[in-house]
C-alpha cells in the first residue's frame, strides 16, 4: 500500500470514508514528509503542526460518530500566502505585511472549511504574486522539487513545488497572469485557473484587481474538478463573482475526446517555444486526435501584444492596490517625522525590488499626460485579445498551446532580466486579459527530464470544458503519475 | 471717487452625507459619533483582500437628488479610483466618480436679495465614498475610521454666483431641498454637508472669467460667507494695487477671519483616476428612474408658492410653514381636516413651533396629531373652549397625545353656554360691584370691560365672554 501523503483527495477520501485511515494519520504523514523534505526545497513559510492536528482530531471525532461535513473532512490543504485566514498571519511573502494578523477568512478558504478542510500550512509566493519564479519572496526562494536548481515557476512557486513533491495534496493558489498555470507545468502539476469572477476574490490580497482569479493546484485532474467544485460560485462580498450556478465537474470527466473541437493556435508555435516543450505539446495534440478529437487551426492575432498590455493593466491596479500599505493601520511601520515620511520609509523598507518596479511602472502608466498612451491603449488591446478568443471559440471548444515557452529555468538565471522573465508569460496573460479559463496538465519531460507542461484554454465558464479535454489526454497518457525524485522511494527518506 | 466695479464668480463643491442605513461599500452602520473605531469592519478599513460591495440606496438618494435639481440622470455610470496618500484613507485611494456622475446639469434656485430670482446651474452629482478623521494629541496622532465609507454625495455648481450673499443662498436653497428629499440630514455640526469654494474676481467689463483660488474644506455656511466677503475683498485689493491673483488652494482661519495659503504638498496632486475594476459598472433602466421620479416630493418652493396661493398665506407664514416638510406636512394635514388654513397656519407657526423649538424635538417626535389640533381649531373656532383653554389642552396633547374632545371634558374647560348659568355670574357680579354698576351707569363704558372681566373670574374663565357681555348690557339696561 502506498504512503498515505502520495495519495490524491479523491483517494484519500474514499479510504477515510471506507475508515482505513483517519485524518490524524493523514496529517502525520504531510507533517512527516514536510519535515523531511521541505527544508531542501522551501515551500512552506509556516506549518501550524498542533492547530493542524486539533483539527485533524475533531475531524475524526466527526466522522466516528456520523457527523462529517463531507467525503473531503479531515483532509488537509495548504494554502498560498495571499489568501486571508482568520487568525493567521497573511504576509503575500512581503515584509510590508509583517505582523499583520487577518481578521477574517477569505471566501474560498472558508468554502473550503465548511467542508472540513484542514489548513496545513501557508504557502511561499512571489511578492505580492509579482513575479514568475517564486524568486521575489521576501522570505527565500523556492525550489523545484525536480531539480533543486530549478526554479518552481511563480509567483505560486510555493503551491506547485509541496503538490510536485508530496507535501501537500492540493494547494489554493491565484493567478493573474498565469501564475497557477505555469507553476503547475514547471513542476509537474495540474493547475486550474477558473474564469474571471467564478471563484470569489475576496480574502485573497490583490495584485491586479480585474486579473486575479483564486484556482487550485494538483495531482490530477479528478481534484482539480472536485476542489474547483467547492471553491467557485457566487459570493455577495465579490460584486464581480458570477452568478451562475456551480456544476458537478467530475459529472463531465470522460475518457475520449469525441466530437471535440480543439483549436491549434498558430501564434503559440512560433520561435522561442523550447524545442523540447514544442514537441511534448505537438505530441500532445496528437494524441488528444487520436482520442477522437477534432484538430482545428484558429488564429489570435493579438498575441503578441499581451505581454505589455498585460504589464500595463497589471501594474496600474497594483499601484492602487498596494497604496494601502502605508504603516498606518497594520503590518511594518518605520519611522518618520510626518505621515508623508513614514510612509516613504515603511515602504522602502516593506517591499522588494520587483515590487517597486512594478508600483513604480503602474504609477507612471496612470500619471496625467500619459493615461491614454498606455493605460487606455492596452485597455483597447486587452478588448482585441478578448475578441479574438470569442472569434476562434466560434469555431472549437478549447485551445491548445503550450503553458509557458520553456520549462523551468536555473534559480538567479533571470533576476537581473526582469524584461526576459515577463516575456516567459506570454501564453498565460492572454487568458487573464481576456477573463477566460485554463488548465495545465503535465505532458511530458524536456530531454534533461524538467516537466512539460500543456494549456488548454476555454471560453468563459467553459471549465466543463476544458476539465473534460484535459481528463481524457491525462488518463491515456503516464505523464501525471511520474514523481519527482527526491519524492519517490529512492529519493531523501 | 468712483473706482472700477468688480464682477465675482463663485463655484460650490458641496459634499453630502447620505442617510442610508448603512455605509456605503460594506454593512457597517452609517451613524454620527461612536467611541473611536467602533463602527469599523475590514472592509471599510480597507483591510487586504476586501472588496467593496455598492449600497443600492445611496445610488438611489443620489439620483433622487439629480432629480430634483432637474438633473439628466446618466443611465450608464461607473465608479473611478482616486489616488493620494492621506493617513485618513484607509486604502489610500478613494472610491469616486470622474467620467461617469450619476447626474449631469440641473439648477438651484436662489431668492436675491434685492428682490427676484436666480437659478444657480449644477455641472454634476456624483457619489464617492467619505474618509476616517485625523486627530492630534499631544504628542501623536490617530485616526477615528468610523466615517470612512459613509455615502458622500458632491454636487457641483457652476461659477454662477455672483456675491457672497449668493452662495450662502445658495447653500440654504440646497439644504432645504436635500432635507425635502429626505437624503441628508444636512446636520453641519455632525458634518452632514462640508464644501470647497472656488473664487474668483475680474473688472466688470471683462469676458474671461479671473484666476480662481480654492477655499477647503468649509463646514459652516456662515463661515462661507466671512471667507468669501473676505477671499473677495483680499482679491479686489490686490488687483486694484496692480497685482495678480495666484491660483492656490487656501483654507478659512475662522478665528484670525482670513484665507490662508495651505502648504503646496497638502493638495498638489495627479489622482491618477482609473475605472474601479471591483464595481462592475451601474446601469439604471428608464423604468427605475421613472419609478423613483414618481415619488419625488413637492419642491419646497413650489410647496411655499402653493401655500400663498391656495390658502392665502402671507409669503413670510408659507416660508416658515414649507422650510421643513413635516412641519409642511403636519401644517396641510391640519389644514384640511378643519377646513380652515389661516387657523391652522397660525397654530403651528405659534405653538407647534414653540414646543419644537422648546423641547429642542422634531415635529415627528410630538405626540399632537394634525387630527387633534384640528378638532381643537375646530372646538375654538365653534366658540366650544376659549383660547386661553385651548392653550391649556394643546399643552397636555403636545406632551400626552389623546384626542382633544376628552382633555377638554377631562378639565373641564368646555364654555359655560348655559343661560341660567351665565345669568347667575351675572347676578353675583353686580351684586358684588355696586360701584362699577354705579360708574357704568354714570357713562363710564370701560367699567363694562371690568365687569365682564369679573364675571370670567366667577366662572373661572369658562363663561362665553360673548353671552356675558349680552347679559350685563341688559341687565345694566
Amino acid at each position: 500500500m502506498s504512503e498515505l501523503y502520495s495519495l490524491t483527495v479523491r483517494d484519500l477520501a474514499d479510504r477515510m470514508g471506507r475508515g482505513e485511515c483517519s485524518s490524524v494519520e493523514v496529517v502525520n504523514s504531510l507533517l512527516e514528509r514536510i519535515e523531511n523534505l521541505d527544508g531542501e526545497i522551501g515551500a512552506y513559510l509556516s506549518v501550524d503542526k498542533e492547530r493542524a492536528l486539533d483539527e485533524a482530531r475533531a475531524s475524526d471525532r466527526r466522522r466516528e460518530t456520523g457527523q462529517g461535513l463531507s467525503p473531503l473532512d479531515g483532509i488537509p490543504i495548504g494554502v498560498k500566502d495571499i489568501f486571508n485566514v482568520a487568525g493567521e498571519e497573511c504576509r503575500c511573502g512581503s515584509r510590508i505585511l509583517e505582523g499583520y494578523v487577518a481578521p477574517y477568512d477569505a471566501t474560498a478558504v472558508a468554502r473550503l472549511r465548511a467542508k472540513g478542510m484542514i489548513l496545513l500550512g501557508r504557502l511561499n509566493m512571489d511578492e505580492f504574486a509579482m513575479g514568475s519564479s517564486t524568486e521575489n519572496s521576501a522570505y527565500g526562494v523556492t525550489r523545484n522539487p525536480w531539480n533543486r536548481n530549478l526554479v518552481p515557476g511563480g509567483s505560486s512557486g510555493g503551491s506547485a513545488a509541496a503538490v510536485s513533491a508530496d507535501m501537500a495534496f492540493a494547494s489554493l493558489a491565484t493567478d493573474t497572469g498565469g501564475s497557477i498555470r505555469q507553476p503547475a507545468a514547471f513542476c509537474g502539476c495540474v493547475g486550474l485557473k477558473p474564469t474571471y469572477g467564478r471563484v470569489s476574490r475576496y480574502g485573497l490580497t490583490a495584485y491586479a484587481s480585474s486579473l486575479d482569479q483564486a484556482g487550485v493546484i494538483t495531482k490530477d485532474v479528478g481534484d482539480a474538478a472536485l476542489l474547483l467544485g467547492v471553491i467557485a460560485g457566487h459570493d455577495p462580498a465579490d460584486a464581480t463573482s458570477l452568478a451562475a450556478e456551480v456544476p458537478d465537474y467530475l459529472q463531465c470527466l470522460r475518457t475520449d475526446l469525441k466530437g471535440v473541437r480543439i483549436g491549434y493556435p498558430r501564434e503559440y508555435f512560433v520561435e522561442g517555444v523550447e524545442k523540447d516543450v514544442a514537441r511534448s505539446v505537438q505530441g500532445a495534440i496528437e494524441e488528444c486526435r487520436r482520442l477522437g478529437a477534432e484538430v482545428i487551426e484558429v488564429s489570435l492575432p493579438h498575441t503578441e501584444y499581451a505581454v505589455a498590455a498585460y504589464y500595463i493593466i497589471a501594474t496600474a491596479e497594483a499601484s492602487a492596490n498596494l497604496a494601502r500599505f502605508d504603516g498606518v493601520r497594520y503590518g511594518l511601520r518605520a519611522g518618520g517625522r510626518d505621515p508623508l515620511e513614514m510612509y516613504a520609509e515603511t515602504r522602502a523598507a516593506g517591499f522588494g525590488r520587483e515590487v517597486k518596479r512594478r508600483i513604480i511602472l503602474g504609477t507612471y502608466v496612470l500619471s496625467s499626460g500619459y493615461y491614454d498612451a498606455y493605460y487606455l491603449r492596452a485597455q483597447k488591446v486587452r478588448s482585441l485579445i478578448r475578441a479574438d478568443f470569442q472569434e476562434a471559440f466560434k469555431v472549437c471548444d478549447v485551445i491548445l498551446a503550450p503553458t509557458a515557452p520553456g520549462a523551468a529555468f536555473a534559480v538567479g538565471e533571470r533576476t537581473q532580466d526582469p524584461l526576459r522573465m515577463y516575456l516567459g508569460d506570454i501564453f498565460t496573460v492572454t487568458a487573464n486579459l481576456a477573463g477566460i479559463c485554463g488548465i495545465s496538465v503535465p505532458c511530458g519531460f524536456t530531454d534533461d527530464g524538467r516537466p512539460v507542461g500543456l494549456q488548454i484554454l476555454g471560453p468563459a465558464m467553459g471549465e466543463e470544458k476544458i476539465l473534460r479535454t484535459a481528463y481524457a489526454y491525462e488518463q491515456a497518457t503516464p505523464w501525471h503519475t511520474r514523481r519527482p525524485p527526491i519524492a519517490g522511494k529512492e529519493g531523501v527518506e | 471717487m468712483k473706482k472700477v466695479d468688480y464682477l465675482v464668480n463663485i463655484g460650490l463643491e458641496t459634499h453630502v452625507q447620505l442617510k442610508t442605513r448603512s455605509k456605503i461599500f460594506c454593512g457597517c452602520r452609517n451613524v454620527f459619533g461612536g467611541e473611536p473605531n467602533t463602527h469599523v469592519c475590514p472592509v471599510c478599513l480597507g483591510y487586504p483582500g476586501t472588496l467593496p460591495v455598492l449600497n443600492e440606496e445611496a445610488v438611489r438618494l443620489t439620483v433622487i437628488t439629480g432629480l430634483m435639481l432637474g438633473s439628466r440622470i446618466n443611465l450608464f455610470s461607473k465608479f473611478d479610483r482616486k489616488s493620494y496618500f492621506y493617513p485618513d484613507m484607509p486604502k489610500n485611494y478613494q472610491i469616486s466618480q470622474y467620467d461617469k456622475p450619476f447626474c449631469v446639469g440641473g439648477g438651484v434656485e436662489i431668492d436675491l436679495e434685492g428682490g427676484g430670482r436666480k437659478v444657480i446651474g449644477i455641472t454634476r452629482i456624483h457619489l464617492e465614498e467619505d474618509v476616517g478623521k485625523s486627530m492630534h494629541f499631544e504628542s501623536s496622532s490617530g485616526v477615528d475610521f468610523n466615517r470612512a465609507g459613509t455615502p458622500l454625495m458632491e454636487i457641483v455648481s457652476e461659477p454662477e454666483m455672483e456675491s457672497p450673499e449668493e452662495a450662502y443662498a445658495y447653500l440654504q436653497a440646497l439644504k432645504e431641498i436635500l432635507l425635502y428629499a429626505g437624503v441628508s440630514d444636512c446636520n453641519l455640526e455632525e458634518g452632514n454637508m462640508r464644501c470647497d469654494i472656488n473664487c474668483s474676481v475680474r473688472p466688470a467689463g471683462s469676458e474671461q472669467l479671473g484666476t480662481k483660488t480654492e477655499i477647503k474644506n468649509m463646514n459652516t455656511f456662515h463661515g462661507v460667507l466671512h471667507a468669501l466677503r473676505y477671499e473677495v475683498r483680499r482679491q479686489i485689493d490686490i488687483l486694484e494695487k496692480g497685482g495678480r491673483i495666484e491660483q492656490e488652494t487656501l483654507r478659512w482661519d475662522d478665528r484670525a477671519g482670513v484665507t490662508v495659503a495651505m502648504r503646496s504638498k497638502e493638495y498638489a496632486h495627479d489622482y491618477r483616476y482609473f475605472p474601479e475594476p471591483d464595481l462592475p459598472p451601474v446601469r439604471l433602466t428608464e423604468e427605475t428612474v421613472a419609478a423613483w421620479r414618481a415619488e419625488l416630493p413637492e419642491m419646497p418652493r413650489a410647496r411655499r408658492e402653493r401655500f400663498v396661493r391656495n390658502y392665502g398665506l402671507p409669503e413670510y407664514d408659507a416660508g416658515v410653514l414649507s422650510a421643513d416638510r413635516a412641519v409642511a406636512d403636519f401644517f396641510e394635514e391640519t389644514a384640511r381636516l378643519c377646513g380652515q388654513p389661516k387657523a391652522a397656519s397660525n397654530w403651528v407657526m405659534t405653538e407647534v413651533l414653540r414646543v419644537i423649538s422648546e423641547k429642542g424635538l422634531e415635529i415627528t417626535a410630538l405626540k399632537i396629531t394634525p387630527r387633534a389640533l384640528a378638532d381643537l381649531i375646530g372646538m375654538v373656532v365653534e366658540g366650544k373652549i376659549n383660547t386661553t383653554a385651548a392653550k391649556e389642552v394643546f399643552d397636555v396633547l403636545a406632551v400626552r397625545g389623546g384626542e382633544a374632545r376628552a382633555v377638554v371634558e377631562e378639565r373641564g374647560l368646555l364654555q359655560v353656554r348655559d343661560a341660567a348659568a351665565i345669568e347667575e355670574y351675572v347676578l353675583a357680579a353686580i351684586a358684588d360691584n355696586p360701584k362699577s354698576v354705579d360708574d357704568y351707569r354714570k357713562g363710564k363704558k370701560a367699567a363694562l370691560q371690568y365687569l365682564v372681566g369679573q364675571v370670567m373670574r366667577k366662572s373661572r374663565g369658562k363663561a362665553d365672554p360673548q353671552l356675558v357681555l349680552e347679559e350685563l348690557r341688559r341687565r345694566l339696561g
